[in-house]
């Protein structure tokens, strides 16, 4: 009954909210969403490299993210350093380098607003094969990690004490994290990667006891923004990656009416410490 | 010249018997931004061993436990830890967001898998078996360490790492909580490595006591006040039997500057490298009225 086009837009956009709302309850607790900006905002650069030496999108986003996000790993371990402004420093400088880099190959004829916002109504098969490959990986490198990564994520020392080793997962994480960017790249663009990754979590939050169903919650919430963001653009003729996004804000608006927190706060003491 | 040196331990798990360590520091020491946080420390906690750790804010206690535990390693001198050692850790601070959902049923799984019956046990030994579906970040002050015991214990460590696990806990939890530990000792036979809050009581079961200011001060055993009448009177029968006083015994003065008087009268910019390494004083040395009255008064102020 739909066109084909918007039949794969929505099992893509589908594809990619379910990996990136366990993902995102991790940047949310992690206070990453500055390094999430960062990260997908040196995707450009992998957009730029993949034209210059002719090889595969989602290859070339994943190495440059993946190298980016090792180097800001070992920046941050310098606890000298100002992650903070250190952050919006790279992540702006890197989009900027992508959008320089690009201008400089005259010969490529590209459309920059579909890098920039997404292009999820040109997605082919192919890219659907690439997002759902990519993103059961993800899933299941999460699954295999979650508990140490959520204990480091609590309180590292705890975790390293106990015999954890936070190093190593967090290397494994911003691995996962780079191969969302990749994939979700040509849904809602760099500039959108990180609110599809935090407002699905955000929302989440007040509705979850715990992380597990916070991660399963936020990939639901995430899922219906699509849905919900596809149809709007279809209807209003809006670009899909933003209403995507404006989707899913809504959804977060509304979680936070009174009637939508069905009393998970305890009552019982809380005079604090 | 970090060298931390794993142990082999002998044959599998860690070695159970008393004379094997399971973690000894030899002249520690960790420096941060061109200063030492402490140094020169020797200790080491072995099976069914209870070590205490006091000293005023900023003498390193943590920084050795640290050291102890792995998470720092140590700039000059050694930190070992037996193979396969099982640690049950409660940091002295642990702050959790607004962000995350958890539970203090969820948080004693934090680290490992647990059954329900051991949580249940362990959140009942330490008195917070109603809360178990409580936020944690919607605990008290004396809730919230009673949480982070009941997950070290439910783990059944080798080595148990308290790092003032009785803050904030009023002071019939705080001598209920000590009787805990003591209990927990005896049934796991697990070492224990517990930092005090305050400067001169500490659990009568303490095997030892080392004092901190940048490095040992002294080290002893603690005096076993149950049998005095002030003390009884004091803390009542039962703290008297759990709680003890520890009498320091320095041969030199942290003055406030960050100096050093000793013994003779000098004043030097660092301690000595030979200070205060008293390594058993006199076990006879029970309180007398004097000290009593001194430990009383101390209590008070605090």
């Amino acid at each position: 009954m739909f066109e084909t086009f918007f039949t794969r837009a929505l099992i893509a956009g589908v594809g990619v909210a379910l990996v990136a709302g366990p993902l995102g309850c991790f940047i949310v607790w992690r206070r990453l969403a500055y390094f999430g900006d960062t990260l997908s905002h040196s995707a450009l650069l992998g957009v730029a490299l993949a034209f210059l030496f002719q090889i595969n999108f989602s290859l070339s986003v994943f190495a440059v993210c993946a190298v980016v996000s090792m180097a800001l790993l070992a920046l941050r371990q310098r606890s000298s350093l100002s992650s903070d402004a250190l952050l919006g420093l790279l992540a702006h400088s890197a989009l900027a380098l992508g959008l320089v880099g690009l201008a400089f190959m005259t010969w490529v004829r590209i459309d920059l607003m579909g890098f920039l916002f997404g292009d999820i109504l040109a997605v082919s098969w192919t890219d659907i094969a690439i997002i759902y490959g990519g993103g059961a990986a993800v899933i299941a490198v999460l699954a295999f990690i979650w508990r140490p990564l959520f204990a480091a994520t609590v309180n590292r020392e705890l975790a390293l004490a106990e015999g954890g080793n936070p190093a190593r997962t967090d290397v494994v994480f911003m691995l996962a994290m780079a191969v969302v960017i990749a994939i979700a790249m040509k849904i809602v663009g760099v500039l959108l990667i990180t609110a599809l990754l935090i407002i699905p979590a955000a929302t989440a939050r007040k509705f979850s006891s715990g992380p597990e169903q916070m991660a399963l919650i936020a990939a639901a919430v995430g899922a219906v923004a699509v849905v919900v963001g596809l149809f709007g653009s279809l209807q209003w003729d809006t670009p899909s990656g933003p209403s995507i996004v404006v989707a899913a804000l809504v959804l977060f608006v509304v979680s936070l009416a009174p009637v939508g927190g069905i009393g998970k706060r305890s009552p019982a003491s809380d005079e604090g410490a | 010249m970090a060298n931390e040196v794993q142990r082999a331990a002998r044959g599998n798990g860690v070695a159970k018997s008393s004379d094997e360590p399971l973690v000894r520091l030899d002249q520690a020491g960790l420096r941060r931004g061109g200063r030492w946080l402490v140094r020169g420390v020797d200790l080491s906690v072995s099976p069914g061993e209870i070590v205490t750790l006091i000293g005023p804010n900023g003498s390193g206690k943590s920084t050795t436990a640290r050291m102890a535990l792995g998470i720092d390693r140590p700039n000059e001198g050694s930190a070992m830890r037996a193979r396969g050692l099982k640690i049950g850790y409660v940091p002295q601070k642990l702050s959790i967001d607004w962000t995350l959902p958890l539970d203090v049923e969820r948080f004693m799984r934090l680290t490992a898998p647990l059954d329900t019956e051991k949580m249940m046990a362990a959140l009942d030994e330490t008195g917070i078996a109603h809360l178990r579906k409580a936020e944690m970040r919607h605990l008290s002050g004396g809730e919230f360490q009673r949480a982070l015991l009941a997950r070290a214990i439910a783990r059944e460590p080798d080595l148990l790492v308290l790092d003032e696990p009785v803050q904030g806990v009023d002071f019939s939890g705080e001598v209920a909580l000590y009787e805990l530990i003591g209990k927990v000792r005896n049934r796991l036979h697990c070492g224990v490595l517990l930092i005090s809050h305050d400067l001169h009581i500490v659990m009568a079961a303490t095997d030892s006591v080392i004092c901190l200011n940048g490095h040992v001060c002294c080290r002893g055993t603690p005096a076993v006040v149950a049998e005095s009448n002030v003390y009884q009177e004091l803390f009542g029968n039962r703290a008297a039997r759990t709680l003890a006083v520890y009498e320091h015994h320095h041969d030199h003065t942290h003055l406030a500057d960050g100096r050093v008087r000793h013994a003779d009268g000098t004043v030097t910019e660092h301690c000595h490298p030979d200070d205060g390494h008293h390594e058993h004083h006199e076990q006879d040395d029970r309180t007398h009225d004097g000290h009593a009255r001194g430990a009383a008064k101390e209590r008070h102020d605090v």
